[in-house]
C-alpha cells in the first residue's frame, strides 16, 4: 500500500494546524421538522412497539422508528443506514443514548414504509440488521463496552454476552408487556465504562484472583508508589524480590485484602488479573436512574458469580431471562424493577426468583455496609 | 475465504438481535474483495485478524489486548486511546490497534453525507469499525496505527470542521439527551447548553489538567434519559417551580379510555381500564393530587416533580412555565471507594445564554478540585473527604434543606472559631480562679 498523504507534514506539525474547533453544530444536523418544531412538542404516543409520534403545537408531526443497533458496527453497516436514511428520510438520521438509531419520517404510511424495509432486511447469519423496536414497558438496547474486542481490563466479553442475553429478551424488544421499562446493561469490569450501577438488570465482568506480579519488569514498567497508591483497601505493599540472583524492587499483594478491582492492574501493567477461571459474571438488579416515583437506585449484587461461557453465556442468560419473567408476573403496572424488589422485600425476590443467598451479597465494604444490613424486626418469613 | 477459522464466534450469528460478528465478517469480506480499489493505509486484512484474535478470546476467556500505549496527536492529551496485541505475529493486523475518538454533535442528529464521508475516512485510514457511539457519548474509530492518527486528525480538522472528544484527565465530551428537540418533557435546551460549554472548554477538553476525568451530562428532565445522576461529575436537570399545566378536557379523555395511559407505552398487555386513581393519584409520591367531580387537583407547592403523572398523562399534564435546571454534583462508577449518585447543589437556576451563573458554579468547583483533589480522585470522592461544606463554601452557595436528605444524626460539628462567641483563645489561668486542679 503507498502511503497517502493528507496533507499533514510531519517535519512541521504545527503547519496550517487546526485545533479546539470541537464538534460540529447540532442544528447543522436536524430534519427540517426538528428544526422547526423545536420546543414546541405538545405530547407523543407509541403507535406500536418501536414507532412513536410526537406532535407539534404547529400541527407538524413526526415519526420515529427506532432500531436496535449493535454499537459496534462496521462503514458497510452504516453506509446500509445511511442508504436507508437517503431513501425515507431525506439524508437525516439520529443515535440514542442506548445505541438505537431512530428514522424520522412525517407521515404515518411513510413510517409503516420504513419499518416494512427495516424488517426485511437481514446479515448473512440470519439475523436482523435493523428489528424495530425497544419503546415503552418493554426491554430496549442493552448499553455495553469493549470487552475482548478492545480492552485491556475486561472480566468478560461484551458483544457476545449482550448479542447472547438480546436474542433471550428479543421479545420484549419487540413488545411492551412488562410493567414498566427495564434497563439491562453491561460493563465487563469494575470500570463501568457503561453506567451500570444504575441499570434493572446488570451484568458486569468481575475478576475473583489477585493480581499477577510480574517481578522482572514491574519496576522497570511501572511507578511502584503509584501502583501502591492505586489499591483502595490498601492491600499492596513494597517488596524487594530475588529474581535470577538479582535483588529487584517490586510489590507484595495481602491476597486477602484484594477485591480484585483491577485499579492496580490500570496503573502498572506488570500485575494483570485476567483468568479464564476466576473471571466471570455478576450480576445485580434494582437499579434506576429516573426520579419518577421512587429515587434514584443503585443496583443490587444479586448473583455474585456465574462462570464465562463462551459463545452465548447460557448460565448468564437463564438467570436474567428468570428474573424477567418473575418480574413481569408479580410486578404492579408503574413498577420497576427495584421498586417492585423493596415492596415485596428482598427475601422474598430470592425466593420469587429462585437465587441463592450467599454470604457474598452482605455488603462488608466500608461505612455503607451498615446501611443495608436490617436494623429492624419488620422482615417476612 | 475467511483466513481464520472461528467456530465460537460463528454461533453468534443466529438469533433475531443483530449479530456483531455477521457485521464485521462482511467488513472483512469487503476489504478483501475491495471493489472499489482503495488504497488501504492500514493492513487491508484488520478485520480478520480482529475476528481471529477475538476468537482466541473465547477460547482462553482472556482478553488478547495489551494495556494501553502513549500516543496521540501533537498538542493533545486525549482523543486517542492506544491499544496493541499480545498476540502480535499471530494478528499482524491489530498489533496496532488505536482508537480514536470524535466528538459526536449535541443529540447525536446526523446527515448521511457527513456519515458517509466519516466511512470513507475510516475505511481508509482505519479498520472500517466503529462503535456508534461509544458510553461516554463519542464517535468511536476503532482501530488504527500511529502513523494514521495525524493524518485523520489532519483530515478531520480540515476537511470535516470536526474535533477530537476527551480521555483521560480531561474534561470528557460532554453529552445530552434529545431535549426540545423532540421531547415535550424537556425544561431547557440541552442540546445548546451541551454545543455551548463543549466549546467554551475545549482546553479542558483535549489537555490534561485535572486529578482524574470529569463528566458534564445534561438531562431534560426528572426522567434523566442520559443517566446523568448516576454517571456524571456534574450533572445537569431541567426542572421547574410553578405549576404543572393541566388540560381537564384530556384528563378526562384518559378518564373515558379515549385517550391511552403513558403514551401507549403499556399496550403489550391488557391491564384493565385505566383507573386515574390507582394509576396516578395513589402513587404520587408526595400525595399532592387528588380527583374529585371529574376534575384533577395538583398542590403544586408540595410536589417534587417526579414526572409519573406527566409521563402517565402527556396530553393532559405539562410541565410548568417557569423553567431551569437543577446542578447535582459527585456522581461516579463504583471505582474506587463506591459509587455515588449526584449530590444536589443548585436546586435551581435559569438556564438563559450565556450560561454565566452555571459557568461559575463549574469554575469555582473546578478551581477547588484542582487545588485539593488527589491523583484519580473524582469530584465525589474529594466532597467525601472534604466535605459538602466545603463545596458550598467554594462555591459560594447557601446551605438550604434542599441539600439534604435529613439533618445529621450525630452533633459532631466541625464549629469554626468565628461562629463561637469570645473565640477558641482562652487563658487557663482565668479557669483555673474558678476551677481548682
Amino acid at each position: 500500500m503507498a502511503f497517502i498523504s493528507s496533507g499533514y507534514n510531519p517535519a512541521k506539525p504545527m503547519e496550517n494546524r487546526i485545533t479546539d474547533i470541537g464538534p460540529r453544530k447540532y442544528d447543522e444536523f436536524y430534519p427540517p421538522v426538528i428544526a422547526k418544531n423545536k420546543g414546541k412538542w405538545l405530547y407523543h404516543e407509541i403507535l406500536e412497539p418501536g414507532v412513536l409520534v410526537h406532535v407539534s403545537e404547529t400541527g407538524d408531526e413526526v415519526y420515529t422508528v427506532r432500531v436496535g443497533g449493535c454499537r459496534f458496527m462496521s462503514v458497510t453497516h452504516i453506509r446500509e443506514m445511511c442508504e436507508i436514511a437517503d431513501k425515507h428520510c431525506n439524508g437525516y438520521l439520529r443515535f440514542t443514548t442506548r445505541n438505537n438509531i431512530e428514522y424520522m419520517v412525517d407521515t404515518k404510511d411513510k413510517a409503516m414504509a420504513l419499518k416494512k424495509d427495516l424488517d426485511s432486511r437481514k446479515f448473512a447469519g440470519g439475523s436482523y440488521k435493523f428489528p424495530v423496536g425497544g419503546t415503552g414497558a418493554g426491554i430496549t438496547n442493552i448499553i455495553h463496552t469493549q470487552g475482548w474486542i478492545h480492552c485491556h481490563t475486561p472480566a468478560t466479553d461484551a458483544s457476545g454476552p449482550v448479542k447472547a442475553a438480546m436474542d433471550v429478551l428479543f421479545d420484549d424488544f419487540k413488545n411492551m408487556r412488562l410493567p414498566a421499562h427495564l434497563r439491562v446493561s453491561l460493563a465487563c469490569c469494575l470500570n463501568m465504562c457503561g453506567a451500570v450501577h444504575c441499570s434493572d438488570i446488570a451484568i458486569l465482568g468481575y475478576h475473583r484472583k489477585p493480581p499477577l506480579l510480574d517481578h522482572e519488569y514491574l519496576d522497570k514498567m511501572c511507578e511502584i508508589p503509584l501502583a501502591i497508591a492505586a489499591c483502595p483497601t490498601a492491600a499492596i505493599k513494597p517488596s524487594k524480590v530475588e529474581f535470577k540472583g538479582e535483588k529487584l524492587n517490586s510489590v507484595a499483594v495481602k491476597n486477602e485484602r484484594c477485591m480484585f478491582c483491577g485499579n492496580c492492574y490500570t496503573m502498572c501493567p506488570s500485575m494483570p488479573l485476567a483468568d479464564k477461571e476466576g473471571d466471570g459474571i455478576v450480576i445485580m438488579v434494582g437499579g434506576k436512574v429516573s426520579n419518577r416515583i421512587s429515587d434514584p437506585k443503585f443496583s443490587k449484587v444479586a448473583v455474585a458469580f456465574i462462570p464465562n461461557e463462551p459463545p452465548r453465556w447460557p448460565k448468564t442468560t437463564d438467570c436474567i431471562k428468570k428474573i424477567v419473567e418473575t418480574y413481569a408476573k408479580d410486578a404492579n403496572k408503574y413498577e420497576r424493577l427495584g421498586e417492585w424488589a423493596e415492596r415485596i422485600g428482598w427475601e422474598r425476590f430470592f425466593e420469587k426468583c429462585e437465587l441463592e443467598f450467599t454470604h457474598h451479597l452482605i455488603d462488608d465494604f466500608r461505612d455503607s455496609a451498615y446501611y443495608t444490613w436490617r436494623q429492624t424486626t419488620n422482615f417476612k418469613f | 475465504m475467511a483466513k481464520h477459522k472461528t467456530p465460537l464466534l460463528d454461533q453468534l450469528e443466529s438469533g433475531p438481535w443483530p449479530s456483531f460478528v455477521s457485521d464485521l465478517k462482511q467488513e472483512a469480506e469487503a476489504r478483501a474483495k475491495n471493489e472499489n480499489n482503495i488504497e488501504y493505509q492500514i493492513p487491508a486484512d484488520v478485520c480478520d485478524d480482529l475476528l481471529g484474535v477475538l476468537e482466541l478470546s473465547f477460547k482462553h476467556g482472556k482478553t488478547h489486548w495489551k494495556h494501553g500505549g502513549i500516543v496521540g496527536v501533537f498538542g493533545y492529551g486525549g482523543g486517542v486511546i492506544g491499544r496493541y496485541c499480545d498476540q502480535p505475529e499471530a494478528f499482524p493486523g491489530v498489533a496496532h490497534f488505536h482508537t480514536m475518538r470524535v466528538n459526536q454533535p449535541a443529540g447525536k442528529f446526523y446527515k448521511t453525507d457527513y456519515l458517509k464521508k466519516i466511512c470513507d475516512l475510516w475505511e481508509l485510514r482505519g479498520s472500517g469499525l466503529t462503535n456508534m457511539h461509544g458510553s461516554t457519548g463519542d464517535i468511536i474509530l476503532l482501530g488504527t496505527t500511529t502513523p494514521q492518527l495525524e493524518e485523520v486528525f489532519y483530515e478531520l480538522t480540515h476537511n470535516f470542521n470536526q474535533d477530537l472528544g476527551g480521555s483521560g484527565s480531561n474534561l470528557r465530551t460532554p453529552a445530552d439527551c434529545i431535549g426540545q428537540a423532540r421531547c415535550e418533557y424537556a425544561c431547557y435546551d440541552t442540546q445548546a447548553i451541551c454545543h455551548t460549554f463543549t466549546q467554551e472548554y475545549q482546553d479542558e477538553l483535549h489537555r490534561p489538567a485535572f486529578p482524574y476525568k470529569f463528566k458534564f451530562k445534561f438531562d431534560g428532565c426528572p426522567n434523566c434519559c442520559v443517566a446523568s445522576i448516576a454517571r456524571s461529575d456534574m450533572s445537569f436537570i431541567g426542572t421547574w417551580r410553578d405549576e404543572i399545566r393541566i388540560d381537564q378536557a384530556a384528563v378526562k379523555a384518559y378518564v373515558g379510555g379515549e385517550l391511552m395511559p403513558n403514551a401507549g407505552a403499556h399496550a403489550g398487555r391488557d391491564w384493565g381500564a385505566f383507573d386515574i386513581n390507582k394509576e396516578v393519584v395513589d402513587l404520587c409520591p408526595t400525595s399532592c393530587m387528588r380527583y374529585e367531580g371529574g376534575k384533577l387537583e395538583i398542590n403544586n407547592k408540595e410536589c417534587t416533580r417526579c414526572m409519573h403523572c406527566i409521563n402517565v398523562m402527556p396530553r393532559a399534564l405539562r410541565i410548568g412555565n417557569d423553567r431551569g435546571l437543577s446542578i447535582l454534583v459527585g456522581a461516579k462508577a463504583p471505582i474506587l471507594d463506591g459509587a455515588q449518585m449526584g449530590s444536589l447543589l443548585v436546586p435551581f437556576i435559569k438556564v438563559e445564554e450565556p450560561y454565566d451563573e452555571i459557568k461559575e458554579v463549574i469554575e469555582n468547583i473546578w478551581d477547588w478540585w484542582m487545588e485539593e483533589g488527589k491523583n484519580r480522585e473524582r469530584l465525589g470522592e474529594l466532597i467525601r473527604r472534604q466535605g459538602f461544606q466545603k463545596l458550598l463554601e467554594v462555591t459560594n452557595i447557601k446551605p438550604v434543606p434542599q441539600h439534604v436528605q435529613a439533618p445529621r444524626t450525630n452533633p459532631y460539628i466541625f464549629w469554626k472559631e468565628d461562629e463561637v462567641e469570645g473565640g477558641f483563645t482562652r487563658d487557663i489561668e482565668e479557669f483555673r480562679k474558678d476551677h481548682k486542679r
